[in-house]
């Protein structure tokens, strides 16, 4: 068991480790903030997914007991990691881009982030 | 074996740590700055289990489960600010 577990253990540490690092080396490289965007929030929450799968199969085949508490972060960063991505790319809609500027919203005439804020200001006032 | 492959991690998370600092110092927007947090943040909570894989205990899961609530909400706080001006209406 320790025997094939052991080369695993090193894997994944070895691949979480080049995921962590080429996370931030885009966020140095690419371009614009959206571009920017893009590494961070998928290459790093895989790395430390990686880390953290090493981590259960390390308490599993050497220490010898099932621990569970690594499940709990994985499945929290990658509940949480989108929905940052999601808040960023909508503080740069907003603040950077105008209706305009943005691609064609399909079947709509503008996205609807655009859309509800100036119809509930337009019923306040 | 295991001990070269977590040393290999410690460089690799160590050497991303370096790049969000050095993103945050030298970006031009906000918003880039915001990300670079939230990455340096789950950068932390690998490198702390990776301390705990090294050392052999158990006791950093806790603390890396409280940084990855207090990054989740820390970054929304920055970016409902960012959006809005405020954070909580």
């Amino acid at each position: 068991m320790t025997a094939i577990a052991e080369p695993l253990i090193a894997f994944f540490l070895i691949v979480s480790g080049i995921f962590g690092f080429v996370g931030s080396f885009g966020l140095l490289k690419l371009g614009d903030p959206m571009s920017r965007m893009h590494a961070p929030t998928k290459a790093t929450t895989l790395g430390v997914g990686g880390v953290l799968l090493a981590s259960i199969l390390h308490s599993v085949a050497i220490e010898k007991h099932l621990s569970l508490h690594e499940l709990l972060i994985t499945l929290f960063l990658f509940l949480t990691a989108p929905i940052t991505a999601h808040f960023i790319a909508k503080w740069h809609i907003h603040r950077h881009e105008t209706p305009q500027s943005l691609p064609r919203a399909g079947d709509d005439v503008i996205w609807a982030t655009h859309d509800t804020p100036e119809q509930e200001d337009g019923d306040a006032a | 074996m295991i001990t070269y492959a977590i040393y290999f991690a410690f460089a690799c998370f160590g050497a991303a740590l370096l790049m969000n600092l050095w993103r945050i110092l030298t970006s031009d927007g906000v918003g880039v700055r915001v990300l670079a947090l939230d990455t340096l943040v789950i950068n932390t909570i690998a490198l702390l289990i990776l301390y705990g894989l090294a050392i052999g205990t158990e006791i950093f899961f806790e603390a890396a489960m409280i940084i990855a609530m207090l990054g989740f909400v820390s970054t929304v706080a920055y970016a409902r600010f960012m959006l809005r001006g405020n954070i909580i209406e």
